[in-house]
């Protein structure tokens, strides 16, 4: 009885609940219509598994950009519409990431940036061409992403080709500068993926060419624990010149173990060297990371804006990677193409960011010409570790300070 | 063919690891020597245990050495609770229960510790990092040597321990005859719990010997733990000399491996001894036949 005095209580209760709810969405209807006209961007990064560190580092880059865009006003060319960011994480793999942006889709986002690494890259790109959207990648170096004909398909940054060339020229540069020091080079890459064997075999292939001798490469799997054997051959080839050529992990244990078995050539130059030009290495190891030398994606340190952003990403707690400014720069790109085709459509960003000219950006680029999908401008900086700071040793229109080469004993 | 300083100071690099991974196994051989049961929970144990001493490091300052004996304390106390209320408790006395609830206790620390620290490496740098002794051949720095000292010591105080007190005795009572035992008066069940917390100690204090040397991460255990069970079946399944003598062995083998061979197909070795040893000595060097 009891039970039933209530179900009519509830039901009345449910009636009026309904009538009150629907008076509030027609009130709230203006309200809902204004926030449906906030523009979605899809931003797709693997901050799980075992790239978290990096995805991480990449979304919230990007998310920077997002409400930098916003507090100034969001996008004026459509009447100040405010971005918003719908997150998808790729756990690391590629084809959870290829599953993200069909979700994106149902979400309805006008562009997508991501996805940190080249594999996932590659299947998120392809996803998206199905679905017309505009995809900027952020950091995958593979020149494949940008050799398929696809037209959603765009890069900012420097792919692999463009960074193993310039890398290889600017050692050699450099060497000729400090007059001819370095002879010998012992190469150290990991052989679990393509990245380590290929940078060897272009470093190999470049500095041979230039009359280096090669005396030792020794490879190694990813992950490693131990570089003891390694180092011993290191020692024992006593190479002018280390290479190393692996992922962050690695490159720090390696060159700690260098440190600690005395190990010190006249120098260590890495091509995309996993932790060469990272501010984590350098604070938690500053003496095994001194005068390292890199040639890596690099923000152009004499834009007065680029170190506003890493003050911005210092203040949030994270450290200016590549993956930071890369993914902001990515993120920057889509919105100068939006405010320029003054609309959230697929197809008229697609074609603002193809006939992209943007100058207004924090690397050292110079303007944006496109080319199926590349960023022609798109180059590499040469670092090198000195003091508590990653400096720009080259080329000489960026530099910060002058190389330390080959590295005082 | 390599110069002879170098394969010297390649088998010391090998045994200075090979210590280490004898203390893995030791706890693994003596909770398999009473309990008879594989703990698939090792390395996650050691891996908590680790970020324990990353923990002291990076918020007390607390040097990882000097937080050994507090690290060995907590985690002798986690593992007797471990035993004493979740795998005694649940396994019912059958042997692939308690296998199993290993299993799953391991992915439980695991995702809590992903969750908790994320897969990011966390890294004691202790200051006398890179100071240590030149041997001409090599360079033997400080966290090396007192890793190789103090496995030495740790298990031969636990063997000491094992053969000379009362609790030692009833271990190995129950290890040998459970049910004679009980009957004899030994609270089984409390002796289980202690084997355990003893073995997961054994674990807190590799925890504090490896912390300097390798960063920490949710996945850490598995490298020390697989390596630790071909220690265990070389060596021979319960058995403390074993254990020693096996890590050693394996850290040898590993490190002459990676030296003729190369750092990935080094690793063949170990797994090569340990179907060399199931095949022709399953018992391992020093087991017993039952």
């Amino acid at each position: 009885m009891t039970d039933k005095t209530k179900f009519q209580l509830d039901r009345r209760q449910l009636v009026a609940g309904t009538a009150a709810v629907a008076a509030t969405t027609a009130l709230g209807m203006p309200h809902i219509a204004r926030a449906a006209d906030a523009i979605k961007i899809g931003l797709i990064h693997p901050v799980t598994g075992f790239l978290q560190f990096s995805g991480s580092q990449c979304r919230f880059g990007a998310q920077l950009a997002i409400d930098e865009i916003n507090k100034n006003g969001g996008i004026k060319s459509m009447g100040g519409a405010m971005l918003e960011a719908v997150l998808g994480d790729a756990q690391s793999k590629a084809e959870i990431g290829a599953q993200e942006v069909t979700k994106m889709q149902e979400a309805g986002v006008a562009a997508i940036v991501g996805a940190y690494s080249s594999g996932i890259s590659t299947a998120t790109t392809q996803e998206a061409a199905k679905h017309g959207i505009p995809h900027v990648v952020d950091v995958g170096v593979s020149d494949k992403i940008v050799s398929r004909g696809l037209t959603n398909t765009f890069r900012f940054g420097p792919g692999f080709g463009v960074i193993a060339k310039q890398g290889v020229k600017s050692l050699i540069e450099l060497n000729k500068a400090a007059g001819n020091p370095v002879k010998t080079v012992a190469i150290v890459h990991e052989n679990s993926t393509p990245f380590g064997t290929g940078i060897a075999k272009l470093m190999t292939n470049g500095l041979k060419d230039a009359g280096f001798e090669i005396i030792e490469t020794l490879g190694h799997p990813s992950p490693n624990r131990d570089f003891s054997n390694i180092v011993l051959k290191l020692k024992a080839a006593n190479a002018d010149l280390v290479i190393p050529s692996n992922y962050y992990n690695e490159y720090v244990l390696l060159a700690r173990t260098m440190q600690r078995q005395r190990v010190s050539p006249k120098a260590i130059y890495s091509v995309l060297g996993g932790a060469a030009s990272q501010y984590k290495f350098l604070k938690e190891f500053p003496e095994a990371a001194q005068y390292i030398m890199d040639c890596n994606h690099w923000f152009n340190p004499k834009n007065p804006k680029a170190l506003e952003v890493r003050q911005a990403t210092r203040d949030g707690g994270k450290f200016f990677n590549y993956e930071v400014f890369l993914a902001y720069t990515a993120m920057m790109f889509v919105a100068d193409a939006m405010e320029r085709a003054g609309s959230a459509d697929r197809a008229k960003i697609t074609e603002a960011l193809a006939s992209s000219t943007w100058d207004g950006h924090i690397m050292p680029y110079g303007p944006t010409k496109i080319e199926n999908g590349q960023n022609t401008g798109a180059r590499p900086l040469n670092t090198q570790i000195i003091g508590k700071e990653i400096e720009v040793i080259a080329p000489a229109e960026y530099a910060t300070a002058k190389a330390a080469f080959p590295r005082p004993a | 063919m390599y110069d002879p300083s170098i394969i010297a100071a390649s088998i010391i690099n090998g045994l200075m690891t090979g210590s280490v991974y004898s203390l893995v196994a030791l706890g693994l051989t003596l909770i398999y020597g009473v309990l008879h049961i594989i703990n698939f929970a090792h390395g996650s144990l050691l891996m908590l245990c680790m970020y324990g001493v990353w923990f002291l490091y990076a918020q007390a300052g607390i040097d990882p050495y000097l937080a050994l004996p507090l690290v060995a304390a907590g985690a002798y106390c986690l593992g007797y609770g471990l035993q004493r209320s979740v795998i005694g408790k649940t396994s019912h006395g059958r042997d692939e229960i308690i296998l199993l609830v290993t299993l799953g206790v391991s992915i439980i620390i695991e995702n809590i510790a992903l969750f908790v620290f994320t897969a990011n490496e966390r890294v004691v740098q202790v200051p006398y990092d890179i100071d240590g002794i030149d041997l001409g051949i090599t360079f033997l720095v400080i966290p090396q040597i007192a890793a190789f000292v103090a496995s030495l010591a740790i298990t031969a105080a636990l063997w000491l321990f094992i053969a000379r007190t009362d609790i030692g005795k009833a271990i190995r009572a129950v290890a040998k005859e459970r049910q004679g035992a009980r009957l004899v008066g030994v609270n089984v069940e409390h002796i289980f719990a202690v084997s355990f917390g003893i073995g997961t100690a054994c674990l807190g204090a590799a925890a504090c010997l490896l912390a300097p040397t390798f960063p920490i991460s949710p996945q850490i255990g598995y490298i020390f733990v697989l390596i630790a069970f071909t220690v265990v079946v070389l060596g021979g399944m319960g058995s403390f000399v074993g254990a020693l003598i096996g890590g050693l062995i394996i850290g040898v083998t590993e490190s002459l491996g990676g030296l003729f061979f190369g750092e990935s197909l080094g690793k063949l070795g170990i797994s090569l001894i340990f179907i060399l040893i199931l095949l022709f000595r399953p018992t391992g060097l020093f087991g017993q036949r039952t």
